[in-house]
């Protein structure tokens, strides 16, 4: 059984599901408002004849049906990065405020990162956390691309991640004490990047899954134990899964102070399973948002938003 | 006990003014902010929410919040300046974010000099002004932009984009 058969029983469309995962996915740009605006983006493709069309649902979000998203001068200005449609959502669902301070923990290689840092008008202090030094370099290298001046990146296990280097401990005026908002987009069994990796099922194995399932609990149990009361920690994956999706959630909602909120955004896509190979999971992951690659012509991807309680 | 030293391993953020310096040969904040101001015209205000760090001797970076200084990172902001050399040097990411805002020490390029300069290739433009470090601009979608750092000596513009920042374009029509 390939695992986009394991997932067949969910999908609302097996057909378009299958089709819509063996079709290679467009080039997609996003637009960095910290260095330029879409107006401009929009004119120097055009003056470089390169045909760019705006997604429906966000205007700073552009296929480029020709081209190849770098070797132009808007990417040699910082001024686009190389984004997968779906890849947008989750920093668009956290919505940062100029000004807050907000945790990305597992950062690299920074296409979300670097979104958060400009949903915050690259103000407000944005850690961006991951454990592979060796993808650090790519996420210092897109940040420094991109313009961003808002970031911290730290090489840390994300499970353990502690506020004492920040100074939580003593009365440093600039110390952290704890988040406004954390990003989980955790590493994961990567099925729904089928279109963009056609190996990405190479190496898949049930183990696996369970195995980076525990990863994501202590990962994202330590989001919500590291974000204030009343903050929010969007959690996402690019995989089908219910083991790293929703069985994660379920396990959070059971051992920390938090409920899911819905996750409103313009994109097409079905809610979360709250049954799965005889597991049950909290009727409330039923908020988080599945999305298939046959919804919006994107990879597939997991969503969801919680709110800190205490 | 000996007096403190640039510690390689930690960001420490940058003192005030001389007054303020406890680390020999540690670029002062005002220093920085008039460096850019001296060299370029860019207006102090700038740089006004902002604070400056160094890791490594003399690798400046700027930083849009704060934090306890010193703090053990992988990164504070974005590198910004080389210090503690002769001639300070800004880097093509902090010229590229904050050059724009540049009066002088500015040499507006050409689309195919441009296209050049992006792929690293050494220029023999026009300039009669001061030799060093300018800022390299052209035009994009109307308005100037810069690309990046050149060093202008000997009737020659040095590219010194950074190999992970060149690129083969070819310049537009």
């Amino acid at each position: 059984m390939t695992p986009l058969e394991r997932y067949e029983s969910l999908v609302d469309d097996p057909e378009a599901f299958r089709a819509a995962c063996d079709r290679p996915l467009p080039s997609v740009v996003r637009v960095n408002t910290i260095k330029t605006t879409v107006d401009r983006v929009r004119e120097a493709f055009d003056d470089a004849g390169i045909s760019h069309i705006p997604t429906d649902w966000h205007p700073g979000v552009l296929r480029l049906p020709e081209a190849s998203p770098g070797r132009n001068w808007p990417h040699a200005h910082g001024w686009i990065h190389g984004q997968e449609e779906v890849s947008n959502l989750p920093a668009a669902v956290l919505d940062p405020d100029p000004g807050d301070r907000v945790w990305d923990t597992c950062a690299a290689p920074g296409s979300k990162t670097t979104q958060l840092a400009a949903l915050m008008d690259d103000r407000g202090l944005l850690v961006g956390n991951d454990n592979n030094l060796g993808r650090l370099s790519a996420l210092r290298h897109n940040a420094e691309r991109l313009g961003v001046t808002n970031l911290v990146v730290t090489n840390r296990d994300a499970r353990n991640f502690s506020l004492k280097p920040f100074g939580s401990d003593g009365d440093d005026d600039a110390r952290v004490d704890a988040f406004d908002a954390a990003l989980v987009d955790a590493p994961c069994s990567c099925e729904g990047t089928i279109r963009k990796n056609p190996d990405a099922f190479d190496t898949w194995s049930l183990d696996h899954v369970h195995s980076v399932a525990g990863v994501q609990k202590g990962i994202l149990r330590r989001a919500v134990q590291a974000t204030r009361p009343g903050g929010v920690v969007v959690y996402s994956t690019c995989t089908f899964a219910p083991e790293e999706n929703e069985a994660v959630l379920d396990h959070v909602l059971d051992t920390e102070a938090c409920r899911l909120a819905d996750v409103d955004v313009p994109l097409e896509g079905v809610a979360g399973v709250t049954e799965w190979e005889g597991a049950e999971y909290d009727p409330s992951v039923e908020r988080a948002l599945r999305i298939y690659p046959h919804h919006n012509d994107t990879g597939g991807f997991f969503c969801a938003k919680l709110e800190v309680t205490g | 006990m000996s007096d403190p030293t640039n510690d390689g391993q930690v960001f420490d953020r940058l003192p005030s003014t001389s007054d303020d310096r406890d680390v020999a040969g540690r670029a002062t904040r005002s220093e920085v902010i008039e460096w850019w101001g001296d060299r370029f015209g860019v207006d102090a205000e700038t740089f006004e929410n902002y604070t400056f760090w160094e890791k490594g001797a003399g690798k400046i970076w700027v930083f849009a919040a704060d934090l306890p200084s010193p703090t053990d990172a992988e990164g504070i902001g974005m590198t910004f300046l080389r210090t503690r050399q002769e001639h300070w040097k800004p880097t093509t990411n902090a010229v590229q974010r904050f050059g724009g805002r540049a009066t002088h020490n500015v040499i507006d390029l050409g689309p195919d000099e441009a296209a050049r300069f992006l792929a690293g290739d050494d220029l023999d433009p026009d300039w009669d002004g001061d030799w060093g470090y300018l800022i390299v601009t052209h035009e994009m979608a109307g308005e100037r932009e810069p690309i990046g750092v050149g060093l202008y000596v000997h009737d020659e513009l040095r590219s010194v984009v950074p190999k992970g920042r060149r690129a083969s374009l070819t310049a537009r029509e």
